[in-house]
């Protein structure tokens, strides 16, 4: 199979977010934390939610990894503040859809800025990358249901 | 072939695998220390012994049989001479490096190492050569401890003989490092760690494959190595051990060809090395690496390590003025093998690999089964581009522009 060009891939956006992470922090008070490694490639991300109600207040992480693997963590970190749970579990769903290169899912408006992150669908060895963030984040979703229902 | 004829142009046209373009350029494959590419001998005869003389070894009373026996035991007597083992005996086959050193640190290490014993590893190692011995330390209570590196990642060893004591039973080191491609002091240490009484384990994964290796001047206990990493098939590997050794260890599998008698309580094993050889084998494996000797042998490994000695140089002379890259490993080439592992600027090594891989070049990106070794350097990770025999100063260069490549990138 051949390559896609490189600029479907690394896209300024992917890049500026890289350099220059957002919510990349410890949170002082957090409801949940997941942690989330890839030991193929050694990409690995600290997930922390402030969680009020059903409601995300805010969301930061501590991680190291490729550049597309750290965009889109902190992408998907600008998304959650005041996000639903419900809302958040839909943006998972959409954006791991779009990564299964779903048309329907990459032309979804909620994606906003992650939707620079289309290109990676057709490299198939990085789509673990961009996933690793919304993992940790849907981990997080469930991880907190179950303490709020024990 | 002589070094004079040593030509890696016409070597590379042996291997079918190289002759491809990939994203429309011509394959540059240098993720050798990953695993080598295969010369057209090495798959015939994976042919041709399936085609001619399939069949079970030790087993059988047939023409086949004997054939497949006969090709089968050859090959261990190659294995045995690329080493220097005093007979074939001492080659146990195995399915690679990995399995060799498990099956030292279980079948030797379970009746060997108890309580507050040490085993004494290096921080360099490849996990395989780390998680044996960390399993063998939680069954038994054995304590491990490690040589630490300097900043070059070379063994600092003027702590040796404070690490070497009375409990140290089992050193285990590699001898030459997939991460870095340190080629490590071994005689030096095992020396040391005979003066205790300790064995010695050598992961010679790296090692066998591009020098030629006498285990009896190194002087070491075991031997550990795989075939694929030296123009092999994959699956098939060998420790060599010394015979006293091998005949004072339990078996480590149980199983077919590995008895000499079965009773309904108490069994007999096989001589050495079938004891330690339980269930049918990786028989064209074993004859697949005995054709990859034959084809190295023919090559001249004294020639071949003349030829990634120099493009080494080359390598290291030109990707040193690449601006922004960081190689790890030692300086002098003297104290390097034929890889250089490396970061550039702000690129993650995994984008580096991506972009270099867009141009056709093949190079291995992440912590190369060495965690502990990165994190000594404070990195989770590097690129790495690994030589061999068939590699020429063109695919170096072909790295330099995809080095160019990545920096316009994350400019
Ligand atoms: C230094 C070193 N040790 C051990 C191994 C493990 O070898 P294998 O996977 O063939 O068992 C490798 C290769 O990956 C290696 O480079």
């Amino acid at each position: 199979m051949e390559t896609p060009p490189l600029s479907s891939l690394y896209q300024q956006l992917i890049l500026e977010h890289y350099r220059n992470p957002r919510n990349k922090a410890e949170l002082e008070e957090k409801s949940v934390e997941i942690h989330m490694a890839n030991p193929v490639c050694g990409d690995e991300v600290r997930l922390q939610l402030r969680i009020t109600d059903d409601q995300i207040e805010e969301a930061k992480f501590v991680g190291q990894g490729c550049s597309i693997s750290q965009a889109a963590i902190s992408m998907m970190t600008t998304l959650l503040h005041g996000c639903s749970l419900a809302d958040a579990k839909i943006l998972a769903e959409c954006f791991t859809k779009m990564m299964q290169g779903d048309p329907d899912a990459a032309k979804d408006k909620r994606l906003k800025d992650l939707r620079a992150l289309q290109g990676v669908s057709k490299f198939p060895v990085r789509i673990k990358c961009a996933l690793i963030g919304f993992d940790a984040l849907q981990e997080a979703l469930k991880t907190h249901a179950k303490e709020e229902t024990s | 072939m002589t070094t004079a004829t040593f030509d890696p142009v016409t070597i590379r046209r042996e291997f079918p695998t190289l002759e491809q373009s990939v994203n429309g350029r011509p394959l540059v494959y240098l993720d050798n220390a990953a695993t080598s590419q295969k010369p057209r001998v090495v798959l015939d005869a994976l042919r041709a012994y399936y085609e001619n003389d399939n069949s079970n070894v030790h087993r059988g009373i047939h023409e086949l049989s004997r054939r497949a026996t006969v090709a089968y035991e050859e090959s261990r007597a190659k294995v045995a001479g690329w080493v220097g083992a005093a007979e074939p005996s001492e080659i146990v086959w195995t399915r690679g490096t990995t399995e060799a050193i498990n099956l030292v640190s279980t079948a030797w290490g379970l009746d060997n190492v108890g309580e507050g014993d040490e085993i004494l590893i290096s921080v360099l190692e490849h996990h395989s050569n780390i998680i044996p011995w960390q399993l063998l330390a939680r069954r038994t209570g054995a304590v491990i401890k490690y040589i630490e590196l300097d900043q070059q990642g070379r063994w600092i060893l003027d702590e040796l003989p404070r690490l070497l004591t009375d409990r140290t039973k089992v050193v285990a080191i590699s001898h030459v490092s997939n991460a870095l491609g340190t080629v490590n002091p071994v005689k030096r240490v095992a020396a040391a760690a005979h003066e205790v009484g300790a064995l010695v384990l050598v992961d010679g994964a790296q090692g066998a494959v591009h020098m030629k290796v006498d285990v009896q001047e190194l002087g070491v206990d075991c031997y550990a190595f795989s075939g694929h990493k030296m123009c092999g098939p994959t699956g098939i590997g060998a420790l060599w051990a010394r015979r006293d050794l091998l005949d004072s260890m339990e078996p480590y599998q149980g199983g077919g060809e590995m008895i000499h008698f079965v009773g309904r309580d108490e069994s007999s094993w096989a001589t050495v090395p079938h004891k330690f050889e339980a269930g049918t084998p990786n028989i064209a494996g074993a004859i697949g690496m005995g054709t990859a000797i034959d084809f190295l042998s023919g090559v001249g490994m004294d020639a071949i390590a003349k030829h990634e000695r120099e493009l080494l140089k080359y390598a290291l002379e030109r990707m040193s003025a690449v601006d922004g890259i960081r190689i790890y490993g030692p300086q002098s080439p003297d104290e390097h093998s034929a890889l250089i592992s490396f970061t550039l600027g702000d690129a993650h090594p995994h984008d580096i690999s991506t972009i270099l891989d867009s141009e056709g070049i093949a190079v291995r990106a992440g912590h190369h089964c060495a965690q502990l070794a990165m994190q000594h350097f404070g990195i989770s990770a590097t690129a790495r581009a690994s030589i061999y025999l068939y590699n020429t100063e063109s695919d170096i260069d072909r790295l330099i522009e995809g080095l160019e490549q990545v920096q316009g990138i994350f400019a």
